[in-house]
């Protein structure tokens, strides 16, 4: 390290590493409810941690839920983005998780076909 | 490719790794990767979260979920249940003592809640065994600020300004000291830090130089730009060996990369850094023993001036501050000297880092505002004094502070007004005591500390302190004279006033604050054969009252074989040849066995 400006350079890149320790940013919460990992959302997890590492989408955070009790309608994979309505997509699968991520999660666009519910606080 | 999803904070500090927390992490390594997790789920050693009591400490990220006491065999369903599910362990959660609420978040746990954690804002949260853990959260800054930004007598403007005071006992001003330094003659300077940490009860240090060494080496080197050293020495105690291996990787790291040696950040500013392992006397925490130690010799205080600051060590300028001192010049430099002034009272500013020890519900670390009050300090982040025991006092400042009674506990906690009450600072070492603390022998504790720890070269120290011993010990033996109370403060204020150092000079304060305060329990022992807390042995007796049922279990296990009696009769103790154990106290159903 020679300058100022490659310490600020390391920083930057460091710390999307760390964002995990850290509050706010989006979020993508998995439903992992006995009905959940029945219906498949472990391999729904695994899919969005691969395209979010494809995409290099360091700052979005990952979490689990438990069953919310739309068994009937699990996978259920809900988005928060700041400031925004909490969106809760249902019967998502593996094949899905692309599209929510590229449209959802990058552009802010809601995938209103697969969107099965708003929560506003 | 992959991508980490969750973090797994586990607290490998002193406190923890002896409750256990090597083999959590181990656990947890198996049963992750039985899991197929360890691709996704990191785990991370941190240093002390400051909340000892409860390790071993893991919190789970992104939920910031905080788990306490965890061992080996909770690991397997924390991984199943939170890191695979997404829910919380409740059983594994911190519960209040007061409310007994269950918390899940460790930002609403009273005993962080009121903090205000900047020294300590890493510690906990970040592995100090990487240096870039400590860059990602904006550490190196202020040092890049500095030496790009500002001229060396800026540096000690912006010091000076922040109002920031020694954090090791007396409260110098920083600032000030530093100017002392930076204009003392000569090219070859030198940059102390005292990690030498004596104080009974006291380990803040300890755990600022685990959790996050690199805080230390940022602001030495800050400090050396400011006075023009190229050279620092960091004196930890040997008893530190997690913390002297941290710093060691640290000092290594910041090497690699250029933040230490030639030329830092291509400003033409050199600082070197070296550790000296101190052998763990209490002494050499005085300024001018610990620069003898450094230099090889045995660790003795010289009488001052000159001070360090124009003949430190090898007679050359030297700046010595504590580890906390050096914590808080980093965000002093990055935040501005008016940020930091805005925290805390008029004439002490910032945050000051308290060891909770002693009779309370939260022993650790906590990190408060100056001018919190010390009853906010103990009941609220302490938690308040465990098994519904009545609050008696509080040590605070080491050996060479003072105790204070309930009474004083809504003072403000600042430098002036806890000298004004008889104590100080010091080190931030706060032992709490509950009513079955006796106040002289709390005074004989600390004496018998400084006067086996007192360096032999000056005779009020040497000598006083050791008569003054005889006398206290006297006194709880239960052969106090009447006189004891004016001979133990004529003694006092003789040493106070010619001892050599600092320490010397404290000496006689654990006496003299408990006679300003508990006069009345000197009295008792000397004038009454009696000690109120009943903690004295030798002041004791074992009397069976009349709610005895006779039933004998207290005949059965004493060992001096005092007791006697018939069955379904009153119980009776031979005081002659009772050796006051309390084996019966603790058998009798009844509680009819009384200490007086």
């Amino acid at each position: 390290m020679k300058t100022l400006e490659d310490l600020k350079r390391l920083r930057e890149q460091l710390k999307t590493k760390n964002t995990v320790r850290h509050e706010g940013g989006i979020q993508i919460i998995v439903g992992m409810g006995t009905c959940g990992i029945a219906a498949g959302a472990r391999q729904v997890m695994t899919a969005i941690l691969d395209e979010i590492a494809k995409q290099n989408l360091q700052t979005v955070k990952i979490s689990q839920t438990g069953c919310i009790g739309m068994c009937e309608k699990e996978v259920l994979v809900d988005v928060v983005r700041p400031n925004e309505p909490r969106i809760t997509y249902g019967r998502v699968t593996v094949d899905d998780i692309p599209k929510i991520i590229s449209e959802h999660i990058v552009n802010g666009r809601i995938v209103a076909e697969l969107a099965i519910g708003k929560f506003t606080e | 490719m992959e991508r980490i999803r969750a973090h797994v904070l586990l607290c490998a500090g002193t406190g923890c790794v002896s409750s256990g927390s090597k083999k959590v992490e181990a656990a947890f390594q198996q049963e992750l990767a039985k899991k197929g997790l360890d691709k996704e789920v990191k785990i991370i050693e941190t240093g002390c979260h400051g909340f000892c009591e409860m390790g071993p400490l893991v919190i789970i990220y992104p939920e910031g979920t905080f788990y306490v006491r965890v061992q080996e065999e909770d690991v397997a369903e924390l991984v199943e249940t939170h890191l695979f599910k997404g829910r919380i362990v409740e059983r594994l959660l911190y519960k209040e003592p007061i409310s007994h609420e269950k918390i899940p978040s460790y930002n609403d746990i009273v005993f962080y809640k009121k903090q205000m954690r900047y020294v300590l804002a890493n510690c906990g949260h970040i592995d100090p065994e990487d240096i870039n853990e400590y860059i990602a959260e904006g550490g190196y800054e202020g040092l890049g600020k500095a030496l790009s930004e500002l001229k060396p007598a800026d540096v000690v403007a912006e010091i000076k300004k922040s109002g920031l005071r020694g954090r090791g006992g007396g409260g110098f001003p920083t600032g000030m000291k530093w100017e002392f330094t930076r204009n003392a003659p000569g090219t070859k300077k030198y940059v102390v830090c005292n990690a030498d940490e004596g104080d009974p009860g006291a380990f803040m240090d300890r755990s600022v130089l685990e959790g996050d060494p690199h805080r230390l080496i940022e602001g030495m080197a800050v400090c050396g730009y400011a006075i023009g050293a190229d050279e620092g020495y960091v004196y930890v105690r040997a008893e530190y060996p997690l913390a002297i291996k941290r710093l060691r990787i640290a000092i290594k790291q910041a090497e690699e990369i250029g933040l230490l040696g030639d030329n830092i950040l291509s400003s033409g500013f050199n600082f070197r850094l070296k550790i000296k392992e101190g052998a763990g006397a209490f002494v050499c925490g005085e300024e001018t023993a610990l620069i003898a130690s450094i230099e090889g010799k045995r660790g003795m205080p010289r009488p001052r001036p000159p001070f360090p600051a124009v003949s430190g060590l090898w007679g050359k300028p030297t700046n010595i501050n504590n580890v906390e001192t050096f914590g808080n010049v980093p965000q002093i430099i990055t935040k501005g000297a008016d940020w930091y002034a805005s925290i805390g009272t008029e004439r002490s500013k910032g945050t000051k880092v308290f060891a909770l020890t002693g009779r309370i519900n939260n022993t650790g670390l906590a990190e408060v505002p100056m001018g919190i009050s010390m009853r906010e300090i103990i009941y609220e982040i302490g938690g308040g004094i465990p098994n519904e025991k009545k609050f008696k006092a509080v040590q605070i400042g080491g050996p060479s502070g003072g105790c204070l009674p309930e009474n004083m506990l809504d003072l403000p906690v600042d430098y002036d007004s806890l000298i004004k009450a008889g104590a100080m600072m010091g080190s931030g070492g706060l032992v709490v005591m509950d009513e079955t603390t006796c106040m002289v022998d709390v005074a004989k504790f600390f004496l018998n500390f400084t006067q086996s720890e007192s360096c032999g070269k000056c005779t009020p120290c040497r000598e006083g302190t050791k008569r003054m011993l005889e006398i206290l010990t006297r006194i709880t033996d239960g052969l106090g004279r009447p006189g004891d109370i004016a001979l133990l403060e004529s003694m006092a204020k003789n040493i106070k006033t010619t001892a050599l150092c600092g320490l010397g000079q404290t000496a006689p304060n654990p006496v003299l604050s408990t006679l300003r305060y508990f006069r009345d329990e000197y009295e008792a022992h000397i004038h009454d054969q009696r000690c109120p807390a009943g903690a004295c042995t030798n002041l004791l007796q074992y009397n069976i009252t009349d709610t005895c049922k006779g039933c004998g279990l207290c005949k059965k296990v004493c060992p001096a074989e005092a007791i006697s009696g018939e069955v379904k009769a009153q119980h009776e103790i031979d005081l002659s040849k009772c050796i006051k154990c309390g084996a019966c106290i603790a058998k009798c159903p009844f509680k009819s066995i009384v200490k007086a």
